[in-house]
């Protein structure tokens, strides 16, 4: 019996080193990702995530382009097309009338299509498809480096700015009146953004690493009420998300990508149903109570 | 490699004999061969006397050929049509018929022992299919010299006149062969036989292997088109391990970095680019016959030296 669990739960990962790599990026990643999708959630942000995923991938094909498969050219090129994005998106909202959510779409969708553009001129050696859906089975030293280094970082400047960033989630005119600092704020924040999408683009994709980051982040709601709490929770179901789906992936000879992704969305209806807060379980209970 | 002075001399001598009596017939033979390899070794034995016109370029797949006009033309019009056969070319046959072809056509594997394959080798899917015949016949170097045997025969009977020359071409070329097939042997002689392993997606090396004493072991359920598995990763490297493989090609899977952590872990080297129905564009490391047997012998014995 023992053995049996042991072949199924651990043997994978004590036998294959790439198995160990591929657990331990989706662990630095989950650590990372976390908090990062929490922030984003109480910030209505969620969908911003997913359009900065899409405008990294141009810098990406450059970084291709300029130096074939080499990690350090194309999260290069990632993170200075992910910030460009992002920072003239700030700028546009800023300076004119545009909202900040209309000005990332229009610029997400147009740096997208230059990305696909760039991808399809070197010809066929690439396909589109491997940088939208990386794979975390290929991670290196080099890479996990990469990914454990970003998490280090983003945790340190979170924990740094924790306070201000709350208070400029929750109340930008407070922020403001008692210091200038919330533009900045908001500038640190996306730039961690970036940061983990261009990690997570490395191990997952970059359709697949905003799901690590906004799946679990969406799902904590449903277990937590304190920021801290929830970044916490959303950790965990990362990780969880992470180890379950390479098992799966092992064990059903499935693409782990998405198997993890699917196994995070599983996570998510799960805490939708039955949550501790504000689910549909918790909610009939708490009508129940009223009426009984 | 190097060929010896005296080849070198009786070549040049040959072709200068040959020079002597095109002047009598203008106009050259138009040859069509149906793909890269046979097209190199037609033109090594017609020489100056023919055209060749190559069906499937460089890099081109065999297999599955779609004939455009153009083809159908250049077929019409040829006085000469060389297939490889083994089924290899499953179009050619109506091609002919259409074009309105009524010259010869030769067998370039006529007198070749076949093997037989898995039907499943060649098309993505089907494992383990009904044996069929193997028709990468051309992966021995043995095999070669049949083919310009038949290959010269052929064009002696489209056209006497020149049959000296062809008889002599022939023998130059397979003079060649036979010092590639010395130096192939040397290439492997010192990697023990049991230790002669390897794992290629290529369904092309069967003779090859039999002529050369190589296991080859096809990867266990791995595709090539989508995307890998961590079970498949899993598998491959397990198989690395238990069959004791010493050289791995799989340049043809997607991501070439999943490949460089097979190897890492399995500790087996990646070998490189390896050529097995096509020859590369005359750029490439593989342009001809001799070049592309060339090319594969030296990755493989590198590779497995390396994994020893």
């Amino acid at each position: 019996m023992l053995s049996h669990l042991w072949a199924i739960f651990l043997a994978p990962f004590q036998d294959f080193i790439f198995m160990r790599h591929a657990l331990v990026a989706c662990l630095a990643l989950a650590l990372g990702c976390g908090p990062i999708g929490v922030l984003l959630v109480l910030r209505s942000m969620s969908l911003v995530g997913d359009a900065l995923s899409h405008a990294v991938l141009p810098g990406v094909a450059l970084g291709f382009l300029v130096s074939g498969l080499s990690l350090y050219s194309m999260t290069l090129g990632g993170i200075a097309a992910g910030l460009a994005v992002a920072l003239l998106s700030g700028a546009v909202s800023r300076l004119t009338l545009l909202r900040e959510d209309a000005s990332f779409a229009a610029l997400y969708l147009a740096s997208l299509a230059l990305g696909v553009l760039l991808v399809s001129w070197r010809g066929s050696s690439l396909d589109l498809v491997h940088v939208l859906f990386g794979t975390i089975l290929a991670v290196d030293d080099a890479g996990l480096v990469m990914v454990a280094s970003i998490t280090t970082a983003t945790l340190l400047i979170l924990a740094f700015i924790y306070r201000p960033l709350i208070v400029e989630c929750v109340d930008p005119g407070f922020l403001r009146s008692v210091s200038g600092k919330g533009a900045l704020m908001h500038l640190i924040f996306l730039v961690l953004v970036v940061l983990n999408l261009v990690a997570g683009f490395q191990a997952l994709g970059t359709l697949m690493a905003v799901g690590m980051m906004m799946l679990p982040a969406v799902s904590a709601r449903f277990w937590a009420r304190q920021v801290w709490s929830t970044a916490l929770a959303a950790m965990v179901i990362a990780m969880l998300s992470g180890y379950a789906g390479l098992l799966l992936s092992y064990h059903g000879n499935l693409p782990s990508g998405p198997s993890i992704i699917l196994t995070a969305g599983l996570c998510y209806v799960f805490s939708v149903v039955c949550g501790a807060h504000g689910s549909i379980y918790s909610r009939y209970r708490a009508a129940q109570h009223l009426t009984g | 490699m190097s060929f010896s002075p005296t080849v070198l001399t009786l070549v040049l001598a040959l072709c200068l004999a040959g020079g002597g009596t095109a002047t009598t017939a203008e106009k050259k033979l138009n040859v069509v061969a149906t793909f890269s390899i046979l097209g190199d070794l037609t033109k090594n034995v017609g020489g100056n006397r023919v055209e060749v016109t190559t069906l499937v370029g460089p890099n081109g797949d065999v297999h599955v050929y779609e004939p455009t006009p153009a083809a159908a033309e250049a077929v019409r019009s040829a006085d000469l049509v060389v297939v490889n056969g083994l089924a290899l070319e499953g179009w050619m046959d109506r091609l002919i018929k259409n074009s309105g072809f009524k010259g010869p056509v030769v067998v370039a594997s006529q007198g070749v022992k076949p093997r037989e394959m898995a039907a499943g080798e060649l098309e993505e899917g089907a494992k383990h299919g009904p044996l069929m015949t193997d028709p990468h016949a051309w992966q021995d170097v043995g095999n070669a010299r049949l083919y310009v045997q038949n290959i010269a025969k052929g064009l002696e009977k489209v056209d006497p006149a020149s049959a000296s020359v062809y008889r002599a071409n022939a023998e130059a070329y397979t003079a060649k062969l036979g010092e590639l097939d010395q130096w192939v042997r040397k290439e492997f002689s010192g990697i023990p036989r049991q230790q002669r392993r390897m794992i290629t997606t290529h369904d092309a090396f069967g003779y090859f292997g039999a002529a050369y004493g190589i296991a080859i072991i096809s990867p266990v359920g791995f595709s090539t088109e989508s995307e890998a598995s961590a079970g498949d990763i899993a598998n491959l490297i397990k198989q690395i391990r238990r069959e004791k493989v010493t050289a791995v090609f799989m340049e043809n899977v997607s991501d070439p970095r999943l490949m460089e952590q097979v190897a890492k872990e399995s500790g087996v080297t990646l070998g490189g680019t390896l050529y097995s129905d096509a020859l590369s564009k005359s750029d490439g490391p593989a342009s001809t016959y001799l070049e592309m047997f060339k090319n594969n012998v030296t990755l493989i014995a590198g590779a497995m030296w390396k994994g020893i």
